[in-house]
């Protein structure tokens, strides 16, 4: 995610003394100093990176801080969607004037982690460390967002952030995550996280959802019981064609349930028939996780749909 | 103006400011801790803040298999890196090769098998810490790894692990009729998870070779002359050239430091004839120091049809872990207080401590009792469940009191007002629902943008009743020595008894203060040329440091008192001391301690040594305890039924004090422990499938943070003065650990319906799928 500026406590670390550290100002600037140093390592909040430099897990030769180009630190407005900067930070984002526009990301920043972590860690870098547990990710998965990336030469290009996550398409050498364009879709957004403990602690499962009335649509992801989101796309559709979207758009409370039942079995399928037909039943922890996506994907309909 | 003048002038414009209010002092006063400003401004030394000229720093392989033969160990390509001054491994210990507390069964390096993961295997000295780290992972091992013993069930039959074998201990309890029998049998089979002391601040320390061939150990040590003696011992050295300097100890709720991490330490420094420093990862420090022992108790109760318990029956299984350490001794309490503070006319239990592959084992307040709290515990609410009884109510009806007797035979000498405990809390209001106040202050199960949802969560309330012993057990020598100086009209105490953070030093002070009458009393630093104090575990610094303290200041009051008595004709009793003035009954006499000192220095040393103990005989009876403490808490819980997440909304306490020193200490003490409890009851749980220590680091290891914490309501302290203890007080800090996770488990119990029989707490054990 990123770092304390200027990363000089490294030094008293590591032996190789002299730590190349670069602080460009734009985007540009900084892919040309990724270009420039290969081995250099983008740094923004630090909050992943900079516990595994102190860990002696990663000796980075250069540092690129991402913590000075002011054009990703904050937001704009493009047709229809709002063009979010990589460096937007977890606290940021949890205002009530970012939460006004993309309810489930505002939720979703201010449950990642305690204050200390949501100050420093950034959207961009919890998309880049991809960590299964990262919380922005199923929201940006059930948005739909598009990373635009900066690469050598001012180029730009569009990735779909689940094709990113999904490792169909990474990022190249020397190319830097720039923005993230999400839809506003001027509709109820959840974002709902089951955690070991009532303090700050990873997800045990996470549960994005939002409606999008334009298109008649519900999008769902689950987040942390896999490598990636997981979009139930089936329970996705059943569940959008039983909505009256002119009028009160609640369902029953069965309704609910049913989708729950079915988000969380196309998350966490049955095992596969034996060969004599029986179907083992899953082990008892696992059982219990999708429980709780079942009852994470029923709260987050009920509450968008309230 | 420079910033710094500035800031200068104004640091003296507040020192000057208002004339200050008198400081609290003496006996009973909440006297702050000398260094709590030091601390919370941090510039607090502390052992990882050592610095020496010409410092090398160490590194320590670990093994990474939790049983395997060493084949060969080969050292030369981390030797011949550049930076590197030293190599050892266990043949360059030049004394005794094994160490330990309690029990001196554990190598200062594997030297033919490795039995659990982490076991130091050799140690580098080289001029930068990185260099210490690679040339450590540059020694070669070659393993033929074996099949680990985990589980502790399987270690009665498995191959020896250890020339000394696999049974550590085994204690058969047998008290009253075997025959007997309840008109009801509840019985229960429970488990205790691993849970890891996680002290803050990991392990670190420096060592000084000394120019007469000895070492000094600057170290965070709980117990300095037992941590010498090792040090001395595997270092072929007379203790008298191996000193241990106390530096600043973050905080200890068990024996904190690992001396298989201060012995490499002291013998790397012998071995380069250079200051050497380790700093332990926390990775490291997980892996290094002891753990509360995973415990496996199986359960039967015969009570008759009021709920009057007629025989316990209970079979308790510690894993030890790969070495003895403490087990013995956690072994004894938990056998010992199996049945609770309850009377047990009839009582079996066979209670063993076993070897294993697992990480050791050892000290963690109120072991053993704690692990035992869980389950008897349990038992009762099963009582009270069988015969549709309030809880509180059969726990009442088998209260123990001052009288009655252990099922190690031992009459409990000591006030034990369990009862008058149970009373207070259970007496005590409950927390308002959630649905008196508004939503938005509903801090749900799941935490503030958790997942609750106030339509799944359930409340329960929940209670437990625990008990352990003060100091230690089985005629183990408790005695401490104390020294105390007056010159100047300032007070001086030298005592080997480290400050922990259960507050020894402002007791001291406060002793002084009580007993001279001088409000400026120092604690001198700790180090191992002043007699020894003991380890700090247990309440023992507050008994036997206390007594010392006192008594040795007792001694200077007379050497003061005596000239001025014999003077005006008169004995010392009738002189009286208070705020720095010498006055006698009659007000005839009236001067300052300064005059009658008259620029002389008073010093006086003395011991404090408890009443002796006895061990468990073959049937385990004996007088084990000095003395016991209780505790009663009752717990309220939400729970949200369909994720199985918990919160703790309030823990109600009322605890045996035996008399109040520092109200504000104690209340701290209190709150720290339970919510150790807490930790231990809900996520404390160090996971080591197959032997392999699995995240051991704070993200993994999820200690309670301050959301976790429930509000902590001290409802009643039983002020009933134990009276063969210094001052009539008793320890504090260790029973609430014990019970409160006894309490939270029967809260999450009485919300579910649930058995609860495991803890930590898992979601799933929380749950509650068919509603009705």
């Amino acid at each position: 995610m990123g770092q304390r500026e200027g990363a000089a406590g490294l030094t008293t670390h590591a032996p190789q003394a002299a730590q190349a550290v670069t602080l460009p100002t734009t985007l540009d600037e900084a892919v040309a100093a990724l270009t420039a140093v290969p081995a250099a390592v983008p740094v923004a909040g630090g909050t992943d990176l900079m516990a595994a430099v102190n860990s002696g897990q990663l000796r980075p030769a250069a540092l690129v801080g991402l913590g000075r180009i002011s054009e990703i630190r904050g937001w704009q407005y493009l047709d229809g969607h709002a063009l979010l900067g990589a460096g937007l930070t977890h606290a940021r984002m949890g205002r009530p004037d970012f939460a006004a526009l993309i309810p489930a990301l505002a939720a979703a920043a201010r449950a990642a982690g305690p204050p200390h972590i949501r100050n420093a860690g950034t959207l961009g870098g919890n998309i880049a460390s991809a960590a299964p547990t990262g919380d922005a990710l199923p929201v940006l998965a059930a948005l739909e967002a598009t990373l635009i990336v900066a690469g050598p030469g001012g180029a730009r290009r569009e990735i779909p952030v689940s094709h990113l996550l999904a490792g169909m398409d990474m990022l190249r050498a020397g190319e830097l995550i720039g923005f993230v364009r999400v839809p506003l879709l001027h509709a109820p957004q959840v974002f709902l996280k089951a955690t070991g403990r009532t303090g700050p602690g990873r997800a045990v499962a996470s549960v994005a959802l939002v409606l999008d009335p334009a298109r008649r649509g519900v999008r769902c992801a689950v987040g942390a019981i896999a490598p990636m989101p997981l979009r139930p796309l089936d329970a996705e559709q059943w569940v959008a064609g039983l909505i009256d979207w002119d009028n009160n758009r609640a369902l029953v409370p069965e309704a609910l349930s049913a989708f729950g039942e079915y988000v969380a079995a196309a998350c966490i399928p049955d095992a596969a028939l034996a060969e004599d037909g029986s179907v083992a039943p899953l082990p008892p922890a696992v059982l219990h996780l999708r429980r709780t996506v079942a009852a994470l994907a029923r709260r987050a309909l009920g509450r968008a749909l309230s | 103006m420079s910033n710094e003048a500035a800031t200068a002038q104004a640091a003296q414009a507040a020192e000057a400011a208002p004339a200050p209010e008198p400081l609290p002092h003496g006996i009973g006063a909440s006297l702050p801790p000398a260094d709590a400003r030091a601390k919370t401004e941090g510039t607090f030394p502390y052992a990882a803040d050592l610095w020496a000229e010409g410092l090398l720093w160490a590194a320590v392989l670990r093994s990474p298999h939790p049983h395997a033969r060493i084949l060969s160990i080969d050292t030369t390509h981390a030797r011949e890196m550049p930076g590197v001054r030293a190599v050892v491994t266990h043949e360059d210990i030049p004394g005794r090769p094994l160490h330990g507390r309690g029990t001196a069964d554990r190598p200062v390096f594997a030297s033919e098998v490795v039995r659990h993961h982490g076991e130091p295997i050799a140690a580098v000295a080289a001029d930068h810490p990185d260099t210490a780290r690679m040339a450590a992972a540059a020694v070669i091992v070659e393993y033929e790894v074996l099949d680990p013993v985990t589980d502790p069930e399987q270690a009665f039959e498995a191959e020896p692990l250890h020339p000394d074998g696999n049974l550590i201990r085994h204690i058969p309890l047998r008290h009253g009729d075997p025959e007997a029998a309840g008109e009801i049998v509840v019985e229960g089979l429970y488990r205790i998870g691993r849970q890891d002391p996680a002290p803050i601040g990991a392990e670190a320390g420096l060592a000084v070779p000394r120019p007469d061939g000895g070492v000094e150990l600057y170290l965070a040590s709980t117990d300095p002359h037992a941590d010498r003696d090792a040090a001395a011992a595997a270092f072929g050295l007379e203790p008298e050239r191996v000193k241990v300097v106390v530096t600043g100890v973050p905080g200890a709720t068990a024996d904190r430091e690992d001396q298989g991490f201060q012995l490499p330490l002291g013998l790397l420094a012998l071995r380069t004839g250079c200051p050497v420093k380790l700093t332990a990862t926390r990775e490291e420090s997980f892996l290094g120091h002891v753990h509360r022992h995973p415990t496996l108790l199986r359960y039967r109760h015969h009570a008759d049809g009021e709920g009057r318990l007629v025989k316990v029956e209970a079979q308790i299984l510690l894993d030890a872990g790969a070495y003895a350490d403490t087990s013995s001794e956690a072994l004894a309490a938990a056998v010992a207080f199996a049945c609770g503070p309850y009377v047990v006319p009839n009582a079996f239990i066979e209670g063993w401590a076993v070897r294993t592959n697992n990480p050791p084992s050892g000290h963690v307040r109120g072991e053993g009792a704690m692990q035992v709290c869980a389950a008897y515990e349990a038992q009762m609410d099963k009582i009270a469940k069988k015969l549709g009884l309030d809880p509180a109510e059969v726990r009442l009806r088998n209260a123990l009191a001052t009288g009655d007797v252990l099922p190690t035979g031992q009459t409990v000498t000591c006030p034990a007002p369990v009862a008058e405990l149970l009373q207070a809390v259970r007496d005590f209001p409950l927390p308002p629902l959630p649905k008196d106040t508004s939503e938005d202050e509903w801090l749900l199960p799941g935490g503030p943008e958790g997942a609750g949802e106030p339509g799944a969560v359930r409340r329960g309330v929940g209670y437990g009743v625990g008990m352990v012993h003060m100091l230690g057990a089985e005629g183990a020598d408790e005695v401490s020595t104390a020294t105390v100086k007056v010159h100047d009209g300032v007070a001086t105490v030298l005592c080997a008894a480290v400050e922990t953070g259960q507050g020894f030093t402002t007791l001291a002070r406060q002793i002084v203060q009580e007993t001279l009458g001088i409000d400026e009393v120092h604690v001198a630093p700790v180090d191992t040329d002043q007699p020894p104090a003991g380890a700090g575990c247990r309440g023992r610094h507050t008994w036997v440091s206390g007594g010392a303290v006192e008594r040795a200041a007792k001694m200077v009051r007379t050497q003061l008192l005596q000239p001025l008595a014999h003077k005006f004709g008169m004995s010392t009793e009738l002189l009286q001391i208070t705020d720095g003035k010498i006055t006698s009954y009659d007000g005839v006499l009236s001067t300052t301690v300064t005059e009658a000192l008259d620029g002389k220095e008073l010093w006086a040393t003395a011991q404090c040594r408890p009443h002796p103990t006895e061990p468990l005989n073959e049937t385990g009876q004996g007088d084990a305890f000095v003395g016991m403490a209780f505790c009663a808490i009752r717990a309220v819980v939400d729970v949200d039924i369909e994720i199985g997440s918990i919160r703790v909304v309030e823990l109600a306490v009322a605890q045996d004090v035996g008399r109040v020193l520092n109200p504000t200490q104690l209340a701290a003490r209190i709150e720290a422990g339970v919510t150790q409890g807490v930790g231990i009851a809900l996520t404390e749980n160090l996971r080591t499938p197959r032997g392999i220590v699995r995240h051991p680091d704070l993200t993994g290891y999820a200690l309670p943070t301050a959301l976790d914490a429930p509000d902590i309501r001290i409802v009643r302290l039983v002020e009933e003065r134990d009276v063969v203890a210094p001052f009539g007080a008793k320890a504090v800090s260790a029973v609430p650990v014990v019970t409160s996770p006894a309490a939270v488990a029967s809260a999450v119990r009485a919300a579910t319906g649930r058995p609860v029989n495991r803890l930590p707490i898992r979601p799933q054990a929380a749950v509650v799928t068919e509603r009705g």
